[in-house]
C-alpha cells in the first residue's frame, strides 16, 4: 500500500492527527532547518515521539507512514539536480561578446529562457541597445534579488520582450550595496513605477529616475523589506505608533 | 496623515492652452472614495474641471505577499497569491503553480491541464463580469451592476461545487488539481454556456448603443499603441488599442493550443473600445469553454510531483494572460523548501501607471470612467 503514494493526494489520508500537525509547525518555524534535510529532520521526531501514542490507539498500519515518508525525500533532491543552466549561443550574444567581451560575463539558457548577466558598467548600453536595435520593446519587469552574503550583495533583473520576435529575455546585473543604477526610464516609461518598487523595497537607488520616492511603503518608512536582513516580524514600530496610534506597534 | 501633498514629482509646467490661466486646485480623491475601487488615492491638479497631472498613491493594501513567499515553502505559499487579485483567483494560482512545475521541469497532465482551462476561462468571465458591473456603476448606469452580480453568482457556484470556495478558490496545486471534476461537471459548464450567452446579449442591449453610455465613453482615455507598449500596459487594455497579443496565443501555455478562438482587438484604444473587448472576451471564453468541455481527456490530474517541494537551484519567469493581463511570476530557488525569491508582475499595478497619460485634459468625471476601464484591482496593485 505505501507504495501507491501518488504524490500531495496520498499526504492527505495518512496523517490524521499522527503527522499533520506536527509537520506544519517545523517548517514555517526555522527556515535553516528545514532546508537542510528538512524531511528527515522532521520525520526523525515525529516518528519518535508520536507513533508510540498511535501505535496503541489506531490502526497498526500507522506507524509505517512516518517511514514511508522517510525513503522517498532523498529522491527528490536526486531528480532535481537535472537541469543545469546551459550557455547561450546566438548571434545576439556573439555580437555583444565582440562588442564588449568581458562586459558580458555570461550569457545562459535554463529551461528553455535566456538571460544575460552583465556587468554593471555597460548596463544603460546593452538596455539601449536591447531596446533600439534588438526590438526588446516591452519591459516586463523590473526587480531584484539579495544575496546578502556575496560581495555583489543584489542582482538587478530586467524582464524583456521582444512584440516583433514574440521573444522573451532577461538581463540581468550584480551590484554591490550602495551602488547606483542608471535609470531605464528614458528607455523604457514602464520602468518608473517599477524602479520605484526596487527601491522602496531593495533600497537601490536609480540614477536619472524622475521621481525616485517609495511607493507601497510610506514616505518615512525605515528599512527595505526585501532585504534578506530584514525580518519578516521587524517592521517600522516607530512609523506605526505614531501614524496609527497603535502602542506595541503589532 | 494630513502633510502637505508633494505635488514636485509631477510635470505640471506645460499648460493646457487653450484654458485661461487660473488658480489650480489640488483635489484628493480616494483613498476612501467609491469608484477608486478600494483604496485608491489619487491627487489630481486641476484647472477648473480640467485635469493637469495626477499622482497615485497606493500601497494602503500593501501585505508584503512576496516577503511572505520567502517565508513559505512553495506548497504553503500558494493560498496566499489567491489574495492578490482576488476577483481572478483561480488566474493567480494558475499563475503560480505553472512556475513552481516549470522549475520543477513537471507539466499538468492532459485532464488537470482541462479542467484548469476551464475554471481559468470561468475566473476570466467572472472578473469581467466584476469590471462591467462597477464600471458601469462608476458611470451611472446601476442595472448592469446587479445583471453581472446576477449571472456571476452561477459560476460562483461551479466553483463552489469545484472546490468548496466561492472566491479565493485555491482550485489548483503544484502539479495540477487536487480535485477530481464532480458529478454533473460537464452539464454545468455546458448549461451556464447556453444561460450565459443571451445574458451577454443583455448586457449589450443595455449600454452598447446607450447614448449615455455611449458619450460617456467614446473617446475618453484613450491609449495608442505606442504608449501601451512604452509603459508595459497589456491584457485588454493593449487589445483595445489595437495591438493584437494575447499570452494565451502569443506563447500558449496549458493546452490553449488546441482551441480555436480570436483575439478581440479594437481600434480607438479608448474607453469604449475597451469595453467592446471585454464584451468580445467573454464570448471568446465561453467558445473556449464550449470546446474544452466536449474534449475532456480521461487520466490523472496530479503529475508525479514530489510530495515535499525542492526546485533545483535556478531561476525563472512564467507568466499567463490573467484577466487583466500578463501576470507574471520570477522564481528563484536555492534548491531548498522555500523560494529564496518571488516577484510578482502584477498587470493592474504596471497598467495603473498609465492613467496619468490617459487622463491629462480630461475632466474629473472622465477620472472615474478611467480608473474603471484600467480594471484594477488594489490588492494585486498594492500585494
Amino acid at each position: 500500500m505505501p507504495e501507491e503514494n501518488k504524490g500531495p493526494d496520498s499526504v492527505l489520508p495518512q496523517p490524521e492527527g499522527a503527522k499533520a500537525p506536527a509537520e506544519v509547525p517545523t517548517l514555517s518555524k526555522s527556515p535553516a532547518d528545514s532546508t537542510a534535510g528538512a524531511d528527515a529532520v522532521k520525520a526523525a521526531p515525529t516518528a519518535e515521539a508520536k507513533p508510540t501514542e498511535v501505535a496503541k490507539s489506531a490502526s497498526p498500519a500507522k506507524p509505517v507512514a512516518p517511514a514511508a515518508a522517510a525513503p522517498k525525500p532523498p529522491a527528490a533532491p536526486a531528480k532535481p539536480a537535472g537541469p543545469v543552466p546551459e550557455p547561450w549561443e546566438s548571434e545576439l550574444v556573439t555580437q555583444l561578446r565582440r562588442q564588449y567581451g568581458s562586459g558580458i560575463e555570461e550569457a545562459l539558457r535554463y529551461l528553455g529562457q535566456t538571460y544575460l548577466i552583465v556587468d554593471q558598467s555597460i548596463l544603460p548600453e546593452i538596455l539601449r541597445r536591447m531596446h533600439d536595435d534588438e526590438g526588446f520593446d516591452y519591459c516586463v519587469d523590473i526587480t531584484a534579488v539579495h544575496y546578502p552574503k556575496r560581495e555583489q550583495q543584489f542582482d538587478i533583473v530586467y524582464v524583456l520582450y521582444s512584440f516583433p520576435k514574440n521573444e522573451r529575455t532577461r538581463v540581468k546585473t550584480k551590484i554591490k550595496d550602495g551602488d547606483h543604477v542608471t535609470s531605464a526610464v528614458a528607455i523604457w516609461e514602464t520602468a518608473n513605477w517599477l524602479e520605484r518598487e526596487v527601491f522602496d523595497m531593495f533600497g537601490i537607488v536609480f540614477d536619472g529616475h524622475p521621481g525616485l520616492k517609495r511607493i507601497l511603503l510610506p514616505d518615512e518608512w525605515k528599512g527595505h523589506p526585501l532585504r534578506k536582513d530584514y525580518d519578516i516580524l521587524l517592521q517600522d514600530r516607530e512609523w506605526v505608533q505614531i501614524n496609527l496610534g497603535i502602542e506595541s506597534g503589532q | 496623515m494630513s502633510q502637505p501633498i508633494d505635488t514636485s514629482y509631477l510635470d505640471l509646467d506645460t499648460k493646457d492652452e487653450t484654458f485661461l490661466d487660473s488658480t489650480e486646485m489640488v483635489l484628493n480623491m480616494g483613498p476612501q472614495h467609491p469608484s477608486t475601487h478600494g483604496v485608491l488615492r489619487v491627487i489630481l491638479k486641476l484647472d477648473g474641471e480640467r485635469v493637469l497631472g495626477t499622482e497615485c498613491v497606493i500601497g494602503y493594501l500593501h501585505r508584503g505577499v512576496e516577503k511572505i513567499g520567502e517565508n513559505r515553502t512553495y506548497t504553503m505559499f500558494n493560498p496566499y497569491v489567491d489574495r492578490m487579485d482576488y476577483v481572478a483567483a483561480v488566474s493567480n494560482g494558475l499563475g503560480y503553480c505553472e512556475t513552481v512545475e516549470k522549475l520543477l521541469s513537471a507539466e499538468a497532465p492532459p485532464r488537470a491541464q482541462y479542467i484548469r482551462v476551464i475554471m481559468t476561462e470561468l475566473c476570466r468571465i467572472s472578473s469581467h463580469q466584476v469590471w462591467l458591473g462597477t464600471h458601469a456603476l462608476d458611470i451611472g448606469a446601476i442595472t448592469p451592476l446587479f445583471y453581472a452580480f446576477r449571472d456571476r453568482e452561477e459560476i460562483l457556484k461551479i466553483f463552489e461545487k469545484y472546490c468548496g470556495a466561492r472566491l479565493t478558490t485555491h482550485a489548483f496545486r503544484i502539479g495540477g488539481c487536487i480535485y477530481e471534476t464532480y458529478d454533473g461537471f460537464e452539464q454545468d459548464i455546458r448549461k451556464f454556456c447556453a444561460f450565459f450567452l443571451p445574458k451577454l446579449d443583455e448586457y449589450e442591449e443595455l449600454l452598447t448603443t446607450n447614448r449615455i453610455w455611449v458619450t460617456r465613453t467614446k473617446g475618453v482615455g484613450i491609449l495608442n499603441p505606442e504608449d501601451c507598449i512604452a509603459l508595459g500596459v497589456t491584457g485588454p487594455v493593449l487589445r483595445a488599442s489595437g495591438v493584437k497579443w494575447d499570452l494565451r496565443k502569443a506563447q500558449p501555455y496549458e493546452c490553449y493550443k488546441d482551441f480555436d478562438f480570436e483575439i478581440p482587438t479594437g481600434v480607438n484604444g479608448d474607453t469604449y473600445d475597451r469595453y467592446l473587448v471585454r464584451i468580445a472576451e467573454m464570448r471568446q471564453s465561453v467558445r473556449i469553454l464550449q470546446q474544452a468541455v466536449e474534449a475532456i481527456p480521461a487520466g490523472p490530474i496530479m503529475a508525479k510531483v514530489p510530495k515535499v517541494i525542492k526546485p533545483p537551484v535556478g531561476e525563472v519567469y512564467h507568466s499567463i494572460e490573467a484577466p487583466k493581463g500578463e501576470l507574471g511570476y520570477f522564481i528563484v530557488s536555492d534548491g531548498s523548501t522555500q523560494p529564496y525569491r518571488v516577484r510578482v508582475r502584477p498587470p493592474s499595478f504596471v497598467n495603473l501607471q498609465a492613467l496619468d497619460k490617459m487622463v491629462r485634459g480630461l475632466l474629473v468625471a472622465d477620472v472615474v470612467a478611467v480608473i474603471g476601464t484600467l480594471d484594477i484591482v488594489l490588492g494585486e496593485v498594492d500585494r
